[in-house]
């Protein structure tokens, strides 16, 4: 099987390790990954914060760097969510690029939903110590409906203990350009979500986008809180190199 | 940046107040999780046959109803109002909130009335009628106990369904002990218990009940309201004539459309299968009958509505002010709804508010929003608010109502990330061009802090990892060489 890499803007600017676990985990199960030239970034800055047209601009950027993989996988819920939520509304009913649209929504793939749902795994053969709460990026559960399937794969982690987080549905407060254009409700937010994961004793944030880590791990450092947070292919990958090593 | 905007200001004020903070946080939760457990009920009966039909079921249908109403809501008016008259009842058609009111004071002084009493209704806030009846030196008492208190506070409501979501316990029992003259205690009996017997004592003496409507049945010219405490049917039954506000989008065809209604209204308002209190006022009161008001009149109001019609945000209109949109709003649980300013707070408030009154005052309350989508989730007739809040920003930038610095940032990340040689070359230097911002931890890995501008916004509350030296795309190709060597 062959799939495409779509690194992220996030991913990679601030963490290209993030596009090394998610290669090593899918050559590790047999797939071959390319990584299409031209690719940048997904477009959502654009979209949310009203620059329509600008967004259509990214969104046809990657149509066209990924027009002949037949699965896309990104290391993030919400650009995958965009893409396949999103894409499909910027162009008319009917038309050409809609049609386009739709179908790369369909060949679009957050990672753990590409492991579980098509590949079939979810025990990755990891170990890794620590006490973890998985937060969902709100695109992930709502537009892509993806909500067991990292629990599954962090279920199958050695050594981790899942604890339960009250609450999962709520936003962490992230939202992108919100988080820069509203720093004061961000960072209420933020908190909101930090206590409530402080209080479940858990030293480790698990999840698969990096926009809500860096927000949640950005307050955590401010307020000096003892809590890791770690994208769950960064974890995955780690822990397979602990349990063989 | 700039001054601070009044939105701003009462952002700040919100989140400074703890009290409010912590009643708003216990309430909505409240409410959002009984919803939650009510609707998961709702689907394990609709799996055995006992009830209309699941949450998607039901919201399917009840969006149909409402779509078909909104496409032949001229029709479906005209058809109201006849039956309205057919029943004795008086039908005013309202342009704008200065109409309305103008209606309801003309209707007084024909009456020779100075005291009234009404029901809870979001309509007649919107309006302010309060305000314009006072002006005029009528008397009129808000006979909904969150109303009631809000009224003592001389605020507007703070959520759409609980107005006093914002007010804990003592703060209730010092308005009310200030009306009393004596210290009040803080339980649920003494506070309600105050409340009835003030309230009855108004009840009795009011020349006019003023109420909204949750719905209006067309076919019959029925106006339905949906309450818990009963004031509904005391304000349309105890005083001789009754005013209804009702906004013009509240119509459904049939009677029938009321059974899928109710099912969902209670449910997603508060948590209850069904309401306590449920009225269907069907005209005056009729020869031989002991109550009902002798005199009905019916205001449909627009304020704005008809500019909604027909347009890519219609299905706004579809709203039953059911409040389970405020109530899974993560940033709504952070500021309660007065830090929004307009008199629909939360998600609903953010999309209709621009809609109905511009964008002059209200385009920053688009910000308020990080587009999580509970929203659209978790109402009933399942409007797509955070898509709505997207197309109306999209709106507003064309119009350049955009911070300057923020749109030369967004500018220039479109400019430079639509050409992939560009966006290499930027990502590759990145880490150079924050030199001055960026600090080493004690395990020797870096951050950001301290960024200046727009970016400070940031830093201010969060640090931010530091832009990789080798990014992703660079790493790549020693991965492939790694590859090519095994
Ligand atoms: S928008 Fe939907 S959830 Fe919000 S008040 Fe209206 S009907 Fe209820």
């Amino acid at each position: 099987m062959k799939v495409s890499l779509f690194i992220t803007c996030l991913a990679d600017h601030f963490a290209p390790q993030v596009g090394e676990a998610v290669y090593r985990l899918l050559r590790r199960h047999g797939v071959e990954v390319d990584f299409p030239e031209g690719q940048t970034c997904c477009g959502q800055p654009s979209w949310n914060t009203g620059h329509l047209d600008d967004a259509r601009d990214f969104a046809r950027l990657y149509m066209k760097a990924f027009a002949k993989s037949e699965y896309i996988i990104q290391p993030s819920g919400s650009c995958a969510g965009h893409v396949r939520y999103f894409y499909p509304e910027m162009f008319p009913e009917g038309s050409r690029e809609r049609q386009e649209a739709i179908a790369i929504g369909r060949r679009t793939y957050e990672f753990t939903e590409f492991m579980v749902r098509v590949l079939g795994v979810k025990d990755v053969g990891a170990r890794f110590p620590g006490k973890a709460v998985f937060h969902n990026n709100c695109h992930m559960q709502r537009e892509l409906k993806v909500q067991e399937e990292p629990l599954e794969m962090l279920r199958c982690v050695r050594d981790l203990e899942l604890l339960e987080l009250p609450r999962p549905d709520l936003c962490c407060g992230f939202g992108g350009a919100f988080s820069i254009k509203q720093p004061e409700i961000s960072t209420a937010m933020a908190d909101d979500k930090v206590d409530a994961i402080a209080a479940t004793g858990a030293n480790l944030i698990v999840s698969s986008d990096l926009g809500c880590l860096m927000h949640q791990g950005g307050r955590i450092e401010k307020r000096g809180l003892p809590i890791r947070t770690l994208h769950i292919a960064e974890l995955l990958w780690e822990g397979v190199q602990q349990n063989v090593g | 940046m700039s001054a601070k905007t009044p939105f701003l200001e009462r952002v700040e004020k919100a989140l400074a107040d703890d009290h409010l903070r912590g009643a708003v946080r216990y309430t909505a939760e409240n409410l959002y999780l009984k919803r939650k457990a009510v609707m998961a009920d709702l689907d394990v009966l609709a799996e055995k046959g006992e009830a209309l039909g699941n949450f998607e079921e039901l919201r399917a249908r009840a969006q149909e109803i409402k779509r078909h109403t909104l496409a032949h809501l001229d029709a479906y008016l005209k058809q109201a109002a006849e039956q309205i008259r057919k029943n004795g009842g008086v039908v005013h058609w309202a342009k704008d909130a200065r109409e309305a009111n103008q209606i309801v004071l003309e209707i007084c002084k024909k009456r020779g009335a100075k005291k009234l009493i009404k029901s809870k209704s979001m309509v007649t806030e919107e309006i302010h009628l309060n305000q314009a009846l006072e002006a005029e030196g009528m008397e009129i008492v808000e006979s909904d106990l969150g109303e009631y208190i809000i009224q003592l506070a001389r605020e507007t409501p703070a959520h759409i369904v609980i107005p006093a979501i914002h007010k804990t316990r003592r703060q209730i029992a010092d308005l009310f002990g200030a009306v009393a003259g004596r210290e009040l205690a803080t339980d649920t009996k003494t506070l309600a218990g105050f409340a009835r017997a003030t309230l009855r004592q108004k009840f009795m003496t009011a020349d006019v009940g003023v109420t909204g409507a949750n719905f209006v049945v067309a076919e019959t010219g029925t106006l339905c309201l949906v309450t818990n405490e009963g004031n509904g049917r005391l304000t349309s039954s105890v005083p001789p004539c009754q005013i209804s506000v009702v906004g013009m989008e509240k119509l459904v065809p049939r009677l029938e459309d009321l059974a899928v209604m109710l099912n969902l209204l209670p449910r997603s308002a508060t948590g209850q299968k069904i309401t306590t209190y449920f009225n269907m006022i069907t005209g005056p009161r009729r020869p031989g009958e002991p109550d009902g008001p002798e005199e009905l009149h019916v205001i449909f109001l627009d304020n704005g509505r008809s500019n909604i019609l027909a347009t890519q945000y219609q299905e706004v209109l579809s709203c039953i002010r059911c409040g389970a949109c405020l109530n899974s709003c993560p940033v709504y649980r952070q500021l309660g709804g007065h830090a929004y300013g307009s008199i629909y707070p939360g998600p609903i408030g953010t999309v209709l508010t621009p809609l109905l009154q511009g964008f002059d005052q209200w385009d920053e309350l688009l910000q308020a929003c990080s587009l999580c989508g509970a929203c659209a989730e978790n109402c009933p007739l399942g409007i797509q608010l955070h898509k709505h809040i997207i197309r109306l920003r999209g709106e507003a930038v064309a119009q350049g109502r955009e911070h300057p610095l923020m749109r030369t940032a967004l500018k220039a990340v479109h400019f430079a990330w639509t050409r992939p040689g560009v966006y290499k070359f930027v990502a590759r230097s990145a880490h150079l061009g924050v030199k001055p911002f960026t600090r080493r931890r004690e395990d020797g890995s870096e951050y950001l802090d301290n960024l200046p501008s727009i970016a400070a916004g940031w830093t201010n509350s969060r640090t931010m990892p530091a832009p990789a030296r080798k990014p992703f795309h660079q790493r790549w190709a020693e991965l492939q060489r790694e590859e090519g060597a095994k």
